[in-house]
């Protein structure tokens, strides 16, 4: 029989925005693929809108942001509002890039389940994307 | 240690040594290994300044001259951006390198939906002339050189420095502009391409055509490998892309009837200083030689200075760590002396606080100022290539050549650069490299120090000073571009977009009519929409 556990984790790895910077989001990509995830890579340039349509046709557990410019909080704000109007509750949003710790109450309270800066151990983002799976939005164990 | 494997023996001792262009490292060198290699003084090095350059290009060296400093600087509004300018002119930068936000960088205006939260962040925000009015207002544009930090639209920015040029009194044949304007490379690495490879490639081609008619002192093209090697390249692979990336662009020339010998001599490089002290020296040593040698003898080129490889050697970002950034004060000043003892014409270094934010004044200044010590404190100006002659030095050099050479052959042998981008090939080669990098580096088989050695857990993560973004330069920004739509003579306007479209769809020559658009203030996203309805947009190869 199918089960959870059977079917293996869909993160989609999206860079959002206009950079171009995506030496992190393919070592992640690779990384969680030999993981054992299923990986789909949207590419560059990525509006929020074409991030939660891809997210829903390959029926994501996971969208990975891997933001460079700094414009994090206003691309997390925007792409988890569009998942709340497409009532995508339980998918997760992982943020990774430049991002300064002060930023990452703000991120979490808009609902970002993890935020894994630069320089952030490859194992760490395996283990923290797992772990986020088990654990639905709320905080409890599936 | 180091960006190179060391193999070490139960006792500490090193038992091997291993660079990332997969040169292994003897313990010593005599003068049997320059024999070996088959080095030979007036074939491998020449004095300075004379043919194949590996020494230098110029016999004086440093002697003659100091290195151009060129920090990366920009940001904000044009406003800000030309106080910034003067700022670092003021503190002795001798050439300007200057930062477009990404929606300059994409070809968007700053009220397009895409740019939200995006203009002025991690460079000026241009949407037409009228803020290069502002942000080149009182720079002596006939003495200080500029860097346009911009690709897949350089072919507008250039034309827009003309117009701006013309308009506070220099001639098109007094300015000195470097557009980065490699294509090729962005669609390898840093990603901020629109066209398709052809159009793309057709672009830089238009630009360097352009130059040699009417800015024979621009340099229309900066070849970097830079960002290739910051995408997982190694040292050899990095010449060997930035290489095939140029002959892709000569050839683009050459086949509208113009000779190399006529435009070669304006191309520039942007290279990558970081990681094995020696690896980079024997890189840099080697690629003049390579360069010049390829030009003579592949396309014809007689003319000496013609030959030379000039350009930036600067320090990589790559090199730096989040962890303990303060110790990327010291990595800088390292990666200047390798630049230093490369010969490197002009030079920059990434400021230590980059992981974290765009550097601030002071992290701006303090590179400057490492690169200011090391030609004014410590003895680089004394002697033109000091290396050479060292056994280690010379042997390197020859076996970096060959290794250039081998990566060369890789490219050629699956039908050249463009070839290589368009299929994924390089983009494919280069993920992977860096994947394992980062693996090596977990397993430490690299050694960082701060980040996988001698680290200090939560102290690592130091609080540095944050480059502070201006919501209310963004509302000026905007302001301004409505501003100028409503102002600006309408008509004038769409005679010259209509004017580039006819010529973007007969594939004839740009750049005399995006000049004619940047005079009549048509906007950035303007003309980039007019190339986007023509060529369309290039589709990403998968590469997983």
């Amino acid at each position: 029989m199918f089960t959870q556990q059977d079917r293996k984790i869909r993160v989609l790895i999206a860079k959002p925005g206009l950079d171009g910077h995506d030496r992190g989001a393919k070592v992640v990509a690779l990384a969680l693929r030999d993981a054992g995830m299923e990986v789909i890579y949207t590419g560059l340039h990525q509006t929020v809108e074409q991030i939660v349509d891809a997210a829903i046709q390959e029926a994501a557990d996971i969208i990975g942001l891997s933001i460079m410019s700094g414009a994090h909080l206003p691309i997390c704000k925007n792409l988890i509002e569009m998942m709340k109007a497409e009532g995508m509750d339980d998918v997760h949003v992982a943020v990774g890039g430049v991002v300064p710790k002060q930023d990452i109450p703000e991120l979490k309270e808009m609902g970002v389940s993890g935020v894994f800066p630069g320089g952030t151990p490859i194992d760490e983002i395996v283990s923290g994307i797992s772990a986020m799976v088990q654990t639905n939005k709320a905080g409890n164990h599936e | 240690m180091g960006v190179a494997k060391y193999i070490k023996d139960e006792k500490d001792a090193v038992r091997e040594v291993i660079y990332p262009s997969g040169i292994h490292v003897k313990p010593v060198y005599g003068p049997r290994d320059l024999e070996d290699a088959g080095f030979d003084y007036e074939k491998d090095l020449g004095d300075p300044g004379e043919y194949p350059f590996t020494r230098a290009l110029h016999p004086g060296g440093y002697r003659s001259r100091a290195w151009t400093t060129r920090q990366y600087t920009g940001f904000g509004t044009p406003e800000e951006t030309n106080k910034r300018f003067k700022w670092m002119i003021s503190h002795g930068q001798t050439g300007l390198n200057v930062a477009f936000d990404l929606p300059t960088q994409m070809g968007f205006d700053s009220d397009h939906p895409r740019s939200l939260g995006e203009v002025g962040r991690v460079g000026m925000a241009v949407d037409s002339l009228r803020d290069f009015e502002t942000a080149f207002r009182d720079i002596p544009l006939d003495r200080i050189g500029s860097g346009l930090t911009i690709n897949a639209v350089a072919c507008i920015m250039l034309a827009m420095y003309q117009a701006v040029a013309e308009k506070f009194g220099y001639a098109g044949e007094k300015i000195i502009a470097t557009p980065q304007n490699d294509i090729l490379k962005e669609m390898i690495g840093r990603g901020a391409w629109i066209f398709p490879v052809e159009d793309g490639v057709r672009l830089v081609g238009d630009c360097i055509e352009y130059s040699v008619k009417a800015l024979p002192r621009c340099n229309p093209v900066s070849v970097c490998g830079y960002h290739i090697r910051e995408s997982g390249a190694t040292p050899a692979q990095e010449i060997a892309c930035a290489f095939e990336i140029a002959k892709a662009y000569i050839s683009n020339v050459t086949d509208r009837g113009i000779k190399p010998e006529d435009f070669v001599g304006r191309f520039s490089f942007n290279l990558n200083v970081y990681g094995n002290l020696w690896e980079q020296i024997a890189k840099f040593r080697a690629a003049r030689k390579l360069w010049a040698r390829m030009l003579r003898e592949e396309y014809g080129v007689q003319e000496k200075k013609k030959l030379f490889l000039r350009g930036l050697f600067g320090g990589g970002g790559s090199g730096l760590t989040k962890e303990q950034p303060e110790n990327n004060i010291i990595r800088g000043a390292y990666y200047g002396l390798a630049a230093a003892l490369s010969g490197a014409q002009t030079t920059a270094l990434c400021s230590f606080d980059e992981a974290y934010t765009i550097p601030t004044p002071r992290a701006a200044l303090l590179s400057l100022r490492t690169l200011e010590i090391l030609m004014e404190e410590v003895g680089l100006r004394d002697t033109v290539d000091p290396l050479a002659g060292s056994y280690f030095v010379e042997t390197l050099t020859k076996q970096m050549e060959e290794k250039i050479l081998e990566e060369m052959k890789q490219i050629q042998n699956i039908g050249g650069m463009v070839h290589a981008v368009s299929s994924g090939f390089i983009q494919r080669i280069m993920a992977r490299q860096a994947y394992e990098y980062e693996k090596g580096i977990e397993k430490k088989e690299y050694i960082k120090v701060g980040r996988n050695k001698y680290t200090e857990g939560e102290e690592d993560q130091s609080d540095v000073e944050l480059h502070k973004h201006n919501e209310e330069w963004v509302e000026k920004q905007i302001a301004g571009l409505v501003e100028l739509r409503r102002v600006r003579n309408r008509r004038e306007v769409s005679k010259a977009l209509k004017f580039l479209k006819h010529t973007a769809q007969e594939r004839k020559n740009v750049m005399p009519v995006l000049v004619e658009c940047c005079r009549a203030y048509a906007t950035v996203g303007e003309m980039a929409d007019v190339f986007r309805e023509v060529f369309g947009e290039w589709q990403e190869p998968s590469i997983f």
